[in-house]
């Protein structure tokens, strides 16, 4: 029986169309559950209330309510502010991130100092604390400082990402000491190095580490609930939120607008930079 | 040079320092490394202590002073039951997510690399869930969970079967919270066993097959699962942790509800430290919290170890 | 224990043909190898040969089974892989056992925590446990039964490959160049052992190599690949002495066999400017090409009168290697575009100094035409044929041994 499958599997017929087949089918079914909230959330965006209660569901509405929906969204909540909130926080967080994480991880990798080890120890314990378990006395801080309530509230604490010194100084590590020496030979200085030389040779994980730190920003709601109260501070999970409260319960298809105006730019980022994403997500984990 | 002075086993020691330019790398590495070092202790280090150190006070928000009352806390929360409530609530959210979101992470990347076709495309679909902004998935879910014009509801009538209103039901409550948390890591651990099948040498697979292993389960059995092994056992760890992380949907779709059914660890604490201005009370559940995601990375080490002397 | 037969075996990689038409008899018990340079074929062949590959055209047999419809585990064929393929998470003993595992337990009785309280099972297991240690102390592996793959050495590893081969005394033992991972050394003495492994076992063994010093001293015949076909199958000296392409010609041997462009114009054949006496060529062949392999020149000064029965050409020493057993001079010459190599005695090129002028004389040679297909039969003036060693070589007869 195996042999006589085996040999129809070679003259190529019926068994490798049967199996991509099912193959297909079982994905395909898959990745649709996986997609329907996508799906869902942009259709009742663009339905009216009547048929949003409908006990039919259509995919498609019967009469497109999408204008209305949208610009009850855009008028009720300064939704674009929450956008440019996110991409401010964000950017501004990588950027401090990257700017402390580099030159840490360069001294980390490639010098000889007393408190090398220290330093790096310092680094392993932080990648063992949660996000979550500083918050209180750094909340703490911020109110004594006057900060709450503010873009450095938001920025400050995740200025430094030991993630980030991790990922960076394993990366260093692979590039050759030569590369180093000549370029002292020719006078640079240490922060030059930095720059010039290392900083270029790890685009990659740079780049891998950027597209986590911006997914994992843009969508922290924790630290920035706790921290902002005014809404021209929120950032898009928060200003999801407050379109939540605002609207007390019913008002689905604006509701729906919100979203899907605040999922997008990440989902169109991550269909644009798909291979990015997820060979930045690979590489970080062999780590 | 540098690379072969003698003196370079022991950069830490007087020695080293009489190194050429020793003096002047050391001050180098400070500069470079120290603002790291100081912003670390900083948000990171330093607030993790006072954690610990805030639990054993009984400090609330705001009050003007501070008494040292040791494990006062904790012993209050050891009667607590909210706590406890809220402690079951979490384990049996991670028990619930964990295993299911690995399992089908696992299927899925085993399914896409069955075959060769299409692989990119649903790559993309499963990792998406991913990217996307929780909160604003989570009210796509909340209105799919809705009692009477949600589509789950709506499917599930259409076959008969029974329905209820998902959220506000305390015994399906968490379960579909649950469901949302496997949603978005599913693509994640999918990602992850991907890279780890992709390690696999093939040629594994060929000397097995000569030996006689050709079969989908014997494959599987003899060669993908062992070898899958470290990849395995770092996926579960990692889920876990982002599970006990759980937070957003509760805030947001249960509030704890209903009868604190949702009531994760990190939602009563934020509860207690912010909305009853508990902050030493809070930051002993936080304490508890962290002990439970250093036990989880501990294990996580323990097991890759052990299995770590087969390069 | 069983012959190999192939018979027109074509296959392709998308538009890119591999092998084109090869057709081989491998006998019962031979020690064949599949040499020839990367790309040639030759492990494309041997895969398909195992039943991990499957040929566009074309029959195979071992015995008499045609197997061309037998996946890998029905063929009795066992494998050794370039890179061991040796299971990582498995023991020396369990890597040996799998296959008798596989073979000799029923799938019930494979299955996990169960199968064992299976009657029977327990018998099974203790048999093969004792083949496995049996098979692991004649490979000298006894005592690294429990480590696994990470805490043995190449060389260990590489036994193991074997002994996990060997355990199921297949009829064919298929090897993908075992040793192109073992440092210098240890493929020597490495090849000693597979050798000997085969005399030991008699079972029929397909070896594929580039390194075609392990071709040749390895065994009983020597298939040369080039471009998805077999240019010869022959003996290894035979391959030496006699080869049928002058890429055969080419790639067999160290150093590499001297080749010397030649025309031949008016019965006059002209090797290099300098005219070669020999006869019996037909006049279709305009373009030829000599080879001459180092041994066969010796060392003479351009003063010289030629004799009847001998190639020369004259040129100037460009250097010279001592290898204190034998010297090998290089010399450049103005009619030939490449070095050539001539291995002579350390007497012989005793005061040879680079820079000086000499000739080269041989008295054999092998002649090929324009395609690089070999002429037979060239005789020199004196009439001698050219391509076998002149019966008055240097020293007294060799003694013949015979079987």
């Amino acid at each position: 029986m195996a042999d006589a499958l085996y040999a129809l599997r070679k003259t190529r017929r019926v068994r490798p169309w049967l199996f991509a087949g099912l193959r297909h089918a079982l994905l395909a079914s898959a990745g649709l559950l996986m997609i329907a909230p996508f799906i869902l959330m942009v259709s009742i965006s663009l339905k009216s209330p009547g048929e949003i209660f409908s006990p039919e569901f259509h995919l498609l509405p019967q009469q497109w309510h999408a204008w209305e929906n949208y610009s009850t969204a855009f008028a009720k909540q300064p939704l674009l502010r929450y956008l440019a909130n996110g991409l401010i926080v964000t950017a501004a967080i990588f950027l401090m991130q990257a700017i402390f994480a580099l030159p840490c991880a360069y001294a980390l990798a490639k010098l000889r100092w007393r408190g090398r080890e220290t330093s790096f120890l310092f680094v392993l314990l932080g990648l063992l604390i949660p996000p979550q378990v500083p918050a209180i006395p750094l909340y703490i801080g911020l109110w004594k400082l006057g900060l709450l309530d503010s873009y450095s509230a938001l920025i400050l604490p995740s200025s430094i990402s030991v993630f980030g010194i991790f990922l960076m100084r394993q990366f260093f590590r692979t590039v050759p000491d030569d590369l180093l020496h000549a370029a002292r030979l020719d006078g640079m200085s240490e922060f030059g190095i930095v720059w010039r030389v290392m900083l270029p040779t790890a685009m990659p994980a740079l780049v891998a580490f950027g597209l986590l730190s911006l997914v994992w920003n843009w969508n922290d709601f924790f630290w920035p609930l706790l921290v902002v109260q005014s809404q021209h501070l929120a950032t898009p999970p928060l200003g999801v939120v407050f379109f939540n409260n605002a609207e007390a319960g019913t008002n689905y298809g604006p509701l729906m607008a919100a979203a899907t105006v605040i999922t997008a730019p990440l989902v169109i980022a991550f269909l644009v930079a798909q291979r990015w994403f997820i060979d930045g997500v690979t590489m970080t984990a062999v780590k | 040079m540098r690379s072969d002075s003698p003196l370079r086993h022991n950069p830490g020691s007087a020695q080293g320092l009489q190194r050429p330019g020793a003096q002047a790398e050391q001050w180098a590495a400070w500069l470079l490394a120290g603002p790291a070092v100081v912003l670390t202790w900083l948000m990171l280090l330093g607030p993790a202590a006072g954690v610990i150190l805030l639990s054993l006070t009984d400090w609330t928000f705001g009050a003007p002073e501070l008494n040292w009352i040791g494990l006062d806390n904790y012993r209050e929360m050891w009667g607590d039951t909210a706590f406890w409530q809220s402690l079951r609530n979490t384990l049996a959210y991670v028990a619930f997510t964990v295993p299911t979101s690995v399992a089908l992470g696992l299927a899925v990347a085993l399914l896409i690399e069955s075959g060769s076709s299409l692989k990119g495309l649903y790559r993309a679909l499963f990792f998406l869930p991913v990217t996307s902004t929780l909160l604003a998935m989570a009210l796509v879910f909340q209105f799919a969970f809705h009692p009477t014009v949600g589509i789950v509801n709506l499917a599930l009538g259409a076959l008969g079967l029974p329905t209820t209103d998902w959220l506000k039901n305390p015994d399906t409550a968490l379960f579909s919270l649950g469901v949302i948390g496997i949603w978005q890591a599913v693509g994640l651990n999918m990602v992850l066993f991907l890279a780890g099948l992709k390690a696999i040498p093939k040629d594994l697979y060929e000397a097995a097959a000569i030996d006689g292993a050709d079969s989908g389960w014997e494959r599987f059995r003899r060669v993908t699962w062992p070898m899958l092994g470290p990849a395995l056992v770092f996926v579960v760890t990692i889920t876990a942790i982002r599970s006990f992380q759980v937070f957003d949907t509760v805030a947001v779709l249960t509030e704890g509800g209903p009868n604190k059914a949702t009531s994760v660890l990190l939602y009563q604490m934020v509860q207690e430290g912010f909305s009853f201005l508990r902050s030493a009370y809070a930051a002993a559940l936080t304490c508890i919290f962290l002990a439970f995601v250093l036990l989880l990375t501990w294990a996580q080490n323990r097991l890759l170890d052990r299995r770590a002397h087969y390069g | 224990m069983a012959s190999v037969s192939i018979q027109g075996l074509r296959k392709s990689f998308g538009t890119t043909p591999v092998l084109r038409g090869v057709s081989l008899d491998i006998r019962d018990g031979e020690f064949l190898t599949l040499v020839g340079p990367s790309g040639c074929g030759k492990t494309t062949l041997l895969r398909i040969l195992a039943g991990l590959d499957h040929a566009d055209e074309g029959v195979l047999f071992i015995g008499d089974t045609p197997v061309d419809h037998l996946p890998p585990k029905r063929r009795d064929v066992a494998m050794v892989f370039q890179s061991y393929a040796l299971y990582p998470y498995m023991s020396v003993r369990q890597n040996m056992a799998l296959p008798l595992l596989m073979r000799r337990l029923s799938r019930l009785q494979r299955m996990p925590l169960m199968g064992r309280w299976l009657p029977g099972t327990r018998a099974t297991l203790s048999d093969i446990d004792s083949t496995v240690a049996e098979t692991a102390e004649s490979l000298g592996l006894g005592s690294l039964l429990e480590r696994r793959p990470a805490q043995l050495s190449g060389g260990q590893r590489q036994r193991v490959a074997l002994g996990r081969a060997m355990v199921r005394q297949p009829s064919v033992f298929l090897m993908d160049e075992p040793l192109s991972n073992l440092d210098a050394k240890l493929r020597v003495s490495t090849r000693a052992e597979i050798a000997q492994l085969h005399r030991r076992l008699g079972t029929t063994f397909v070896y594929v190599t580039h390194d075609q010093v392990e071709a040749m001293t390895m065994s009983d015949r020597v298939a040369m690949m080039m471009d998805g076909e077999i240019l010869q199958l022959a003996s290894p000296q035979e391959l030496y002495d006699d080869p049928n392409d002058l890429r055969v010609a080419e790639f067999i041997g160290t150093p590499k066999a001297n080749t010397l462009p030649a025309t031949l114009s008016h019965d006059v054949l002209r090797v290099a400017n300098e005219v070669w006496p020999l006869h019996g060529l037909a006049k279709r062949e305009t373009q030829l090409r000599i080879a001459v392999r180092p041994e066969w020149w010796s060392l003479g000064s351009t003063s010289e009168r030629t004799s009847p029965a001998e190639g020369w050409i004259d040129g100037d020493v460009s250097h010279i290697e001592l290898l204190g057993s034998e010297t090998l001079v290089h010399v450049q010459s103005r009619g030939v575009d490449a070095v050539m190599v001539a291995r002579v005695t350390p007497e012989a090129a005793r005061g040879l100094m680079p820079g000086q002028r000499l000739r080269l004389r041989t008295r054999r040679a092998l002649v090929f035409d324009a395609q690089g297909l070999r002429i037979r039969g060239v005789r020199w003036a004196g009439g001698r044929v050219c391509d076998v060693a002149p019966a008055d070589a240097k020293g007294p007869a060799p003694a013949v041994f015979s079987a």
